[in-house]
């Protein structure tokens, strides 16, 4: 036997049994402590110091603001038609957005989910729109809708869309279909990779039992695709809804929320008004409202599911 | 080389416990054999032999030491685990000589080191290669290679063969024990495979919900079981079970059983009248028979040829019962016959605490 | 799907529908990449006239030298390398210490910093528009490449730790608790056995979230103006909105901000499905 195996000359075998034992139960704090620490000051400070601005009058422009205002900021968004009016886009927005993303993403997904040559470069390619940054995807898009440099308001025309190759974008009926076709162009492929990840989870020797039972490739896809892809499914609309009703780059980059407002949703509703009008203490305060829209709808929408499951 | 002695050992996660103080002494150079159920707290032991879990009282000791709260690089002992944990981005060579690199081993030393365990274990030849590029059992050998070049003071086993096939467990089998005659180096190797645990060791250590339910050499645990359990799951085919009622007659006692038949039990055990009792008796105990005095009608349920010996399922009322044989009997399934027993290798246990009953001697 | 037995008719029926509409997405994904690189290449005097063919009867470079000459772009570009680059790698050590303390251990309150990750996730980020800005005014953190990088990374840690458990978590246990009786410490097995392992999933990692950075418009927008300090993204909606006819020079910029991208997209191709999973919520 060697020394190094003799247990007692072992220098820290004898003390340090104590730091030991301390240290091994903070190890794992140590490993989170750096994102925690930059959660918190960089998040959640931030988070809350903005919720006290809801009932402060901040405006960067205006020295003398600060003080305590109670509610007047809920009250003014209470009365505010611009408010309104974003809040109606937004709805519109993200319901017609996710729509086309999923409908569109789920049949590429199943078109993805088959082999046939040339696949893998397809799927690169089909896929590549989702590593495009949003607000070069705004700008692409908005340039696709120059009459002046695209052939696609020329194609729209042809196709009886529009009456005349004109810019949607500056059409206030028309307008919010840009930044929609933009956030459908650029959101397809996350839904695509995910149902095709559902997609290929599920096993072949199932559609092989169904086949055999006598299962139609429709009734295959009602009665096994679809009941696999439910969970999936239901967790990215819900993320995905909230995620558009929040993604703002888009409706900045293409039309800034005009012309005359046709285009303002609340998320870039808040923007403006913290970037561009400096109030900080009426931005906080619709986002404080949109905040708890939104936690209305997630809570609502866990409910329905868990009652839905109870049910069945 | 090492004994390893184990103290009112217990662990708990939060409020579940898991082992319940675990007393187990281990003498240098034995080859100790955990075995039990999956769930049975094995495996938790030997991690905690190891230093991979904590003790939650009681003491761990090797050579008289406490190393309870030593860490696993200070307690010198190799493991062997169920997936092999060979690091995949290192050559056979670098994950043979780890450990000794850590322990900055000079260089000539490990060279000499690896070649002699590749010799043993016959890997030369793969030195180079990483473990992908193995199979299965070469895997196994480079995982036991990386436990022997280190000397340790005690060998731990996790369950090192379940990935392996039949054949090449069995020859692996003797393999490992025939390495540890030459090593003679304390190993504590944990399966659920009886087959394995009866094989390999010095000393069985029956576990089952987290209690020791017997230690013994393979033989002992064999032919005397301490409760059902354990005789329930040593042995293959299983152990036949009858449930009944000792009752006096003359100077002995029968056991009568629930479906009404009478069986004759030995003398020599310590029965009181009306106790309700388990019988148990092995299926090479039993016999087809001529009809005789002590002999029970049954009905062949089932007839499993295995070329060396054949099993006969055989019912008596509602008792199934295999009966093991070296003949071919010549008879059909569903057919009367008569089955009788081995009076003297009758086991038997309380019905209330599943407790061997033995003579008072 | 299963495999279906056919008629030769039916499946060249069936093959012939299903590469149209493979097509169709092909078009639409890449057409208005391809008009970007298009308008690029075509020289300002065919701009108008040629403004609907589908390729300029001249090419020319010009647009791609004259960004790169008479434009801050080059400035712009190196901004974001070097914001998107140190995000990157500042967001992936964080995380992979924070996935590999979620990966490995169990404590008390584990679950509560996961929950609060994900509600970072989810909640408008443009709420703290107004308040980060306000805080990093007096620490001199505003019109800052250092300001920028602190704020991303913050966004991104969440998600790049989700992204580093699930990689952390498909490394076997065993291997560094046979690191750990080989002599290792647990943080010598982490160095030695468990991060070699991971190295494509960093790579992953510094790929997902260099991209996220290398997008990000609005913070920008809001936290810096001076020249030496802007992003690419804010530079070029500057000079979108300053020089709204130069659409040569404008795409040209435009699909020089698409190249680190669509680099890094084909980098990290493969973990695409694990990085959408992570960070579900994000895009």
């Amino acid at each position: 036997m060697t020394a190094a195996t003799d247990l007692g000359t072992h220098p820290a075998s004898r003390q340090g049994v104590a730091s030991r034992r301390f240290l091994s139960r903070f190890e794992p704090y140590f490993y989170a402590s750096p994102a925690i620490v930059l959660l918190v000051t960089v998040m959640m400070v931030p988070l809350v110091v903005g919720l006290t601005y809801t009932v402060r009058d901040i405006r960067i422009l205006n020295p003398f603001s600060g003080g305590y205002v109670g509610f007047a900021h809920f009250e003014a968004i209470w009365h505010d038609q611009n408010f309104h009016n974003a809040l109606y886009n937004t709805f519109w927005w993200t319901v017609t957005s996710l729509f086309f993303q999923f409908f569109l993403g789920l049949m590429l997904a199943l078109l993805l989910n088959r082999t046939f040559p040339g696949r893998r470069i397809i799927q690169s390619l089909v896929f590549l729109p989702w590593a495009v940054p949003a607000f070069l995807s705004g700008l692409n898009w908005a340039w696709m809708f120059n009459p002046v440099i695209s052939p696609l308001p020329q194609w729209l025309f042809a196709l009886g869309i529009l009456s005349e190759p004109t810019n949607i974008l500056s059409d206030p009926d028309l307008a919010m279909w840009g930044p929609i076709v933009a956030n459908i162009w650029f959101g397809i492929p996350f839904f695509a990779i995910t149902l095709l990840a559902a997609l290929q989870s599920i096993p072949g020797e199932i559609y092989e039992a169904a086949s055999i039972d006598g299962a139609s490739r429709r009734q295959q896809f009602v009665s096994i695709t679809l009941p696999f892809l439910a969970p999936t499914i239901a967790i990215t609309l819900m993320l995905r809804t909230i995620w558009i009703a929040n993604f703002a780059d888009l409706i900045i980059v293409m039309t800034n929320g005009g012309p005359a407002d046709s285009t303002q949703i609340v998320s870039s509703y808040i923007f403006t008004q913290a970037f561009r009008r400096l109030d900080f203490g009426y931005a906080s305060a619709i986002a404080a409202v949109l905040l708890v829209l939104l936690m209305a709808y997630a809570v609502s929408i866990i409910f329905i599911r868990r009652s839905l499951l109870r049910e069945t | 080389m090492a004994s390893i002695q184990i103290t009112e050992a217990t662990k708990s996660y939060g409020n579940t416990a898991v082992l319940h103080g675990i007393d187990l002494n281990i003498q240098d150079g034995e080859f100790i054999v955990l075995v039990g159920p999956s769930g049975c707290g094995k495996s938790t032991l030997l991690r905690m032999i190891a230093g991979l879990e904590e003790v939650t009282s009681g003491s761990i000791s090797i050579n008289e030491r406490i190393i309870n709260d030593l860490p696993p690089r200070d307690r010198d002992i190799a493991m062997v685990f169920q997936s092999y944990a060979l690091y995949p981005h290192m050559s056979v060579e670098e994950n043979i000589s780890y450990a000794m690199t850590l322990r900055k081993s000079p260089k000539e030393k490990i060279a000499s080191a690896v070649n002699g365990v590749s010799n043993i274990l016959g890997l030369n030849g793969l030195l180079e290669r990483r473990p992908k590029a193995l199979s299965g059992g070469q895997r196994q050998r480079v995982a036991m290679g990386r436990a022997i070049v280190r000397d340790p003071q005690a060998f731990l086993f996790d369950e090192p063969l379940s990935n392996l096939d039949a054949r090449l467990r069995e020859q692996m089998r003797s393999e490992i024990r025939k390495l540890h005659r030459k090593l003679n180096a304390t190993s504590i190797y944990v399966t659920h495979d009886q087959i394995e645990a009866m094989t390999m060791a010095d000393r069985i250590v029956a576990m089952h919900d987290g209690y020791i339910q017997q230690v013994g050499t393979p033989l002992e645990i064999y032919d005397k079981p301490a409760n059902v359990f354990v005789a329930s799951f040593i042995g293959s085919p299983a152990m036949n079970f009858i449930r009944g009622t000792a009752s006096a007659s003359g100077e002995g006692y029968h056991l009568q059983t629930d479906q009404g038949h009478q069986i004759i039990l030995p003398k020599s055990l310590d029965l009181k009248d009306r106790m309700d009792v388990i019988l148990g008796v092995r299926p090479e105990h039993l016999m087809i028979v001529e009809e005789g005095p002590a002999s029970l009608p049954a009905t062949v349920d089932l007839i499993e040829p295995m070329g060396l010996s054949t099993l006969v399922h055989v019912r008596v009322g509602q008792d199934s019962l295999k009966i093991f044989t070296l003949d071919r009997p010549d008879i059909a399934e569903g057919t009367q016959v008569h089955v009788s027993y081995i009076k003297e290798k009758l086991h038997m246990f309380d019905a209330r605490t599943e407790m061997r009953l033995e003579s008072p001697v | 799907m299963a495999y279906y037995a056919k008629s030769k008719g039916q499946r060249v029926a069936d093959w012939s529908v299903h590469y149209s509409l493979l097509a169709c997405y092909l078009f639409f994904a890449l057409f208005p990449l391809f008009w970007l690189f298009k308008v690029a290449v075509t020289p300002t005097k065919l701009l108008y006239s040629e403004g609907i063919r589908m390729w300029p009867s001249e090419m020319t470079w010009a647009n791609f030298s004259q960004v790169m000459t008479d434009t801050d772009f080059p400035q712009f570009f190196i901004n974001s390398a070097i914001v998107s680059g140190s995000t990157a790698v500042i967001s992936t050590l964080i995380a992979a210490a924070a996935g590999y303390s979620f990966s490995r251990f169990h404590y008390r309150g584990k679950a509560v910093i996961i929950v609060l990750m994900l509600i970072t996730q989810m909640f408008p980020l443009v709420m703290l528009i107004a308040p980060i800005f306000r805080i990093l005014t007096p620490l001199g953190l505003t019109d800052s490449l250092l300001g920028l990088v602190v704020v991303y990374t913050a966004f991104n840690v969440p998600f790049a730790t989700f992204l580093m458990q699930s990689f952390f978590d498909g490394i076997p246990k065993d291997l560094e608790e046979a690191a750990m009786i080989d002599g290792n410490t647990r943080f010598g097995a982490l160095v030695k056995i468990i991060f070699p392992l991971t190295l494509p999933g960093i790579a992953a990692t510094l790929g997902f979230v260099f991209t996220a950075a290398w997008s990000e418009l609005l913070f920008a927008l809001m936290l810096v103006s001076s020249p030496d300090a802007v992003t690419f993204p804010v530079g070029l909606l500057t000079f979108v909105s300053k020089f709204s006819v130069d659409f040569g020079q404008m795409m040209a910029a435009g699909f020089l901000a698409l190249i680190p991208a669509a680099i890094f997209f084909f980098l990290i191709q493969r973990y695409l499905v694990q990085g959408l999973t992570a960070g579900a919520v994000k895009g």
